[in-house]
C-alpha cells in the first residue's frame, strides 16, 4: 500500500517536472519559429498564421539599402572587436588562469565585470569620455566600446580551456628540452584552440547584437543593424524586419551547428 | 639554461601578459566610469558647480524613485519566472540520453545567440492585438475584443523571461550535473518521497547554480533596453529608457550620469546580496 503511494508520488513529481520542462522548452523555441513562419507571409501584416506564403519580403530585403549599410557596419565592428578581444583576452587568460595570487583574482573580477554592470551606463560613460578627449564617434570608438563588453567571453572560455590542460604535459615538454614558446605553440595552443574559438564566436555574436554600447557610440554615418531594426520597429511593424529576422535566425542556427562541430560548444557552456 | 628554469613553474605564465588588457580596461572602462561619477557630482549641465544636486533630485523625486522601484521589482519577477521554468529543464537534462541532452542544450543556447531585437520582435507578433494569443482566444470564442497584452507588465515579464532563460538554465544544468546521483537514490530508499527529496536534497545542493543563474538573469533583465522599450512601450518607464531619455533626448548629462551611478549601485547591491548568499550556500553544501 505504502509502496504504491510512493510510486504514485514519484510519478506525480516526474510528471509535473517533465510537463513544466517541455512547456519551458516550447516557450524558448516558439518565438523564433513564429518569426520564421511569419517572414514568409504573402500579406502586408504580421498576422499569424499568414494568409498565404511567398518570398516577397525576402525580395524586398534585397533592396533595403539602409539595412545593408547597417549590417555592413555591424559586421566590420564585430570583426575588429572580436580580433582585439582575442589578442587581449587570450594573453590575459594565460596570465591569470593558473595564478592564485590576489592580483590575479582582482584582475579576473575586473575583466568579468562588464558582464554584470549595466552596459547602458558604460555606453554613456564611454561617450562622455570620448567627447571629453575630443574623439568623435566613429567605427573606432565603437570597436573600443564593443571590445570592453565582449572580451569577458574570450577570457572566460580561454581560462576554462586552460584549467582543463594537464600540467604534466607542459612539464614533460619542458623536461624534454622544449622552450616555453615552443611548448606554447605546439602543445598549449592546439589544446586550448577550441576554447578560444568558442569564446571568439560568442564575442562576435554579442558584438553583432550589441545595443546598449552602440546606442551612444554610433551616429548616422555608423548606423548599426540592431539599432536600425529597433528604430524601424518603433515606427511601424515592418514585415521586411520579419524577413531580416528570418535570415538572422537561419544564419545563427547554421553558425551554432558549425561551432558545435568545431568546438563542442554545448558541453563547453555547461562545464 | 642555467639551474633557474628548474625551479620556475613551467605551467604558469607571467602576470605581464595581463598588462595589455589591464591597461585597455583602465583607459576605456575604469576611466569612463570615474568620469561618469565625477560628472554626476555637478549641479549644472555645464559641469562647473560641484554638488549633490543630481542625487538629491533623484532621491526626492517620487517619479524617479518609482522608475527605480518598478525596475528592481521587474527584475525579481523575471528572475522568479526563469527559475520556475528553467529548473525543470535542467532536471530533465540529467534524466535523458546524450542525444536529447545535446538537443536540449541547443534549444536553450540558440536564443542566447540570436539577436535580441529578433527575439523581442517575435513577442510583438505573439502578444499584439492581432497576435497569436488574441487570434486564438477570439477564434475559440473566449473573448470578444482583443486583450491588451503588449505594453503591459505581464507582456514585459513573459518576453524578458524568454529572452533571459538561457542565462538561468545553463548554470543550473552545470550545478545539477555536479550532484552525486547516489544521493537521490539514498534519500528515496530512506523513505523520503520524490518531492521531499527534491526540496530537501536536490534544491539545496544546487544552490550555487541557482544563485549564479539568478545573478545573471537579474542583471540582464533590468538592463534589457530593447525588450523593455519595444514590449513595454511608452507608457511604462524603466531605468534604461529613463537614462537614455535624459542623456540623448534632453542632453541632461549630469542627471543621466547620476541615474547611471544609482542604477550601477543598485545592480551591484543586488549582485553582492546574491554573491553573499552563494558563499553561505557553498559553506552549507560543503558541511
Amino acid at each position: 500500500m505504502s509502496g504504491r503511494r510512493r510510486t504514485l508520488e514519484a510519478l506525480s513529481f516526474e510528471l509535473v517536472m517533465t510537463v513544466i520542462a517541455v512547456i519551458a522548452l516550447i516557450i524558448i523555441i516558439a518565438p523564433s519559429l513564429v518569426v520564421v513562419i511569419v517572414s514568409f507571409t504573402s500579406g502586408f501584416s504580421l498576422r499569424f498564421p499568414p494568409p498565404g506564403y511567398s518570398l516577397r519580403w525576402y525580395a524586398e530585403l534585397w533592396n533595403a539599402w539602409q539595412l545593408h549599410f547597417a549590417a555592413k557596419n555591424s559586421l566590420i565592428v564585430a570583426f575588429w572587436a572580436t580580433g582585439l578581444s582575442v589578442v587581449l583576452g587570450v594573453a590575459a587568460a594565460l596570465a591569470i588562469s593558473r595564478s592564485r595570487t590576489l592580483s590575479a583574482r582582482l584582475l579576473d573580477s575586473l575583466f568579468m565585470s562588464p558582464l554584470v554592470l549595466p552596459a547602458l551606463a558604460f555606453g554613456l560613460a564611454a561617450l562622455m569620455l570620448f567627447s571629453l578627449v575630443g574623439l568623435p564617434v566613429s567605427p573606432l570608438t565603437l570597436v573600443i566600446g564593443h571590445t570592453v563588453v565582449c572580451v569577458p567571453y574570450v577570457v572566460r572560455n580561454t581560462v576554462a580551456a586552460l584549467a582543463q590542460l594537464e600540467p604534466t604535459l607542459l612539464e614533460s615538454s619542458a623536461v624534454l628540452g622544449a622552450s616555453r614558446l615552443y611548448t606554447f605553440r605546439r602543445i598549449v595552443l592546439p589544446l586550448i584552440r577550441p576554447g578560444i574559438i568558442a569564446g571568439a564566436f560568442i564575442a562576435f555574436m554579442s558584438s553583432f547584437d550589441n545595443v546598449p554600447v552602440s546606442l551612444f557610440l554610433r551616429d548616422a554615418a555608423t548606423d548599426m543593424l540592431p539599432i536600425r531594426m529597433w528604430q524601424d520597429l518603433e515606427g511601424k511593424l515592418d514585415v521586411t524586419i520579419a524577413a531580416l529576422s528570418g535570415v538572422l535566425i537561419i544564419a545563427t542556427v547554421a553558425l551554432v551547428a558549425v561551432m558545435e562541430r568545431v568546438t563542442g560548444l554545448s558541453r563547453r557552456l555547461t562545464n | 639554461m642555467g639551474t633557474a628554469p628548474a625551479s620556475r613553474d613551467v605551467t604558469s605564465y607571467g602576470m605581464g601578459l595581463a598588462a595589455p588588457l589591464a591597461l585597455f580596461f583602465l583607459l576605456f572602462f575604469v576611466a569612463p566610469l570615474l568620469q561618469l561619477f565625477w560628472l554626476s557630482l555637478h549641479n549644472d549641465t555645464a559641469g562647473l558647480h560641484w554638488g549633490l544636486g543630481q542625487y538629491l533630485h533623484f532621491l526626492t523625486d517620487p517619479f524617479s524613485l518609482g522608475v527605480l522601484g518598478s525596475t528592481l521589482l521587474l527584475g525579481a519577477e523575471v528572475t522568479a519566472v526563469c527559475l520556475v521554468l528553467g529548473f525543470p529543464i535542467a532536471w530533465l537534462y540529467q534524466r535523458v540520453g546524450p542525444k536529447l541532452q545535446t538537443i536540449i542544450i541547443l534549444i536553450v543556447l540558440l536564443p542566447l545567440l540570436t539577436s535580441v531585437v529578433v527575439r523581442t520582435f517575435a513577442w510583438i507578433v505573439i502578444l499584439g492585438r492581432q497576435g497569436i494569443i488574441n487570434a486564438t482566444l477570439q477564434s475559440l470564442g473566449i473573448i470578444d475584443t482583443p486583450l491588451k497584452l503588449l505594453y503591459t507588465q505581464f507582456g514585459v515579464v513573459i518576453a524578458l523571461a524568454q529572452v533571459q532563460m538561457p542565462l538561468m538554465t545553463l548554470p543550473l544544468i552545470t550545478a545539477l550535473g555536479r550532484i552525486e546521483p547516489n544521493l537521490d537514490d539514498a534519500s528515496c530508499s530512506l523513505g523520503a518521497g520524490s518531492w521531499r527529496t527534491f526540496f530537501r536534497v536536490v534544491l539545496p545542493l544546487s544552490l550555487p547554480g541557482v544563485i549564479a543563474g539568478c545573478t545573471l538573469t537579474y542583471a540582464a533583465a533590468i538592463t534589457a533596453f530593447i525588450t523593455l522599450s519595444l514590449v513595454g512601450g511608452g507608457q511604462m518607464l524603466f531605468m534604461p529608457m529613463y537614462l537614455y531619455q535624459q542623456a540623448s533626448t534632453l542632453q541632461n548629462w549630469p542627471f543621466a550620469a547620476a541615474i547611471s551611478i544609482i542604477f550601477l549601485l543598485a545592480v551591484l547591491a543586488v549582485v553582492s546580496v546574491f554573491t553573499t548568499l552563494g558563499r553561505l550556500s557553498r559553506g552549507h553544501g560543503g558541511a
